[in-house]
């Protein structure tokens, strides 16, 4: 390693912690322009589909689990909006669908 | 006088629901992180380093991004610029939370206390939230996500692979889980939202499929799509003028 691991953490930390704190710090006023409120409130939902799909279907051993994940997870989501319970069913069927394969 | 005891009676409840909020998070960055600190351990990272590496970052792809620069010797501004591509998607997200927060009960030290962690789960609980975000509700979910998340990539250092690959593929979708309980329950009952949803999944699955985009990184990925989608969605559906509610 040419320089000492420490330089590196902390470089990549406070890159990181501007990035995040900006928008926080300097957003303080509410937006007023319409075009940008609606901007912002379609960023969660967009960003949060793109992250899962496809990556979900990949993150599994098969991607046969990670479809039923997918599955399971709208299914549940649908009918009870209960995080936990989503999160625990998907990770219920990628456990057993993977023992039996 | 009366006022403020009462207020913070309020933030300490919110504090309390936040900490529940953060347990199921928490278990799923013990699974998560535990991988990321066999990456960690593959770098040469010792347990202290990789530790702090994750109380300060707080960002999976960020972290992988980091550990593989110092394992190839990279400079520091390579780890620098690794860092804004992976991590440029919670810009966005600052944006949005902001827009979202309870302005009477937020000051700045809050917002650079919040600053720290604004990751993928706790953001979305966080804009998820029925009213206005109180800043203790995200403090709450921070002191029990981020030891999950530190210790994670400790114990990945220092016990390598102990958990069975099957196990870990299973608790590795729990975060998705937390993803698609964000977006569901709300795409069911605003036809707009589920629009942009589909539009956001269909798009993301052909950039990752067609060769001349899959060559992308995911999270450059996800801010082209976010930015992109967002714009096209504001012109097409935009958002009731301000209420006073909010």
């Amino acid at each position: 390693m040419k320089n000492n691991v420490w330089i590196y953490i902390l470089a990549a930390a406070a890159v990181t912690y501007f990035i995040r704190a900006l928008p926080l710090t300097l957003l303080r006023k509410p937006v007023k322009s319409r075009f940008i409120r609606s901007f912002l409130y379609y960023v969660p939902y967009i960003t949060l589909t793109v992250m899962t799909f496809p990556a979900i279907v990949f993150a599994t051993q098969t991607p046969i689990s990670g479809i039923a994940a997918l599955v399971v997870g709208i299914a549940v989501a649908w009918l009870s909006g209960n995080l936990f319970a989503v999160a625990a069913s998907s990770c219920a069927v990628v456990f057993l669908i993977e023992l039996f394969l | 006088m009366s006022r403020n005891v009462l207020e913070r009676k309020s933030n300490m409840s919110e504090y309390r629901r936040g900490v529940k909020s953060g347990v199921p998070v928490c278990l799923g960055y013990l699974a998560v992180s535990f991988s990321l600190g066999l990456a960690a351990r593959r770098a040469g990272l010792s347990v202290i380093s990789a530790s702090v590496s994750s109380l300060l970052l707080n960002a999976s792809a960020g972290e992988y991004a980091l550990f593989s620069v110092i394992s190839e010797s990279g400079s520091i501004v390579q780890a620098a610029v690794a860092e804004l591509v992976a991590n440029m998607r919670y810009f966005l997200m600052s944006c949005a939370l902001s827009e979202k927060l309870d302005r009477n009960k937020t000051g700045i030290v809050h917002r650079l206390v919040m600053g720290l962690a604004v990751t993928d789960e706790m953001f979305s609980i966080g804009v998820m939230q029925a009213k206005a975000l109180n800043p203790w509700f995200y403090f709450g979910m921070m002191s029990v996500a981020m030891p999950g998340w530190c210790v994670g990539t400790g114990l990945g250092v220092a016990v390598g692979n102990i958990i069975g690959s099957r196990l870990q593929s299973a608790l590795g979708v729990s975060l998705y889980g937390m993803f698609i309980a964000s977006v569901v329950p709300v795409s069911v009952n605003d036809k707009k939202v589920a629009a942009v949803v589909i539009v956001s999944a269909v798009l993301s699955m052909l950039m990752s499929l067609i060769p001349v985009f899959s060559g992308i990184p995911e999270s450059v990925r996800v801010i082209l799509l976010t930015v992109l989608i967002a714009a096209v969605a504001a012109l097409v559906f935009p958002v009731k003028e301000r209420t006073d509610e909010k």
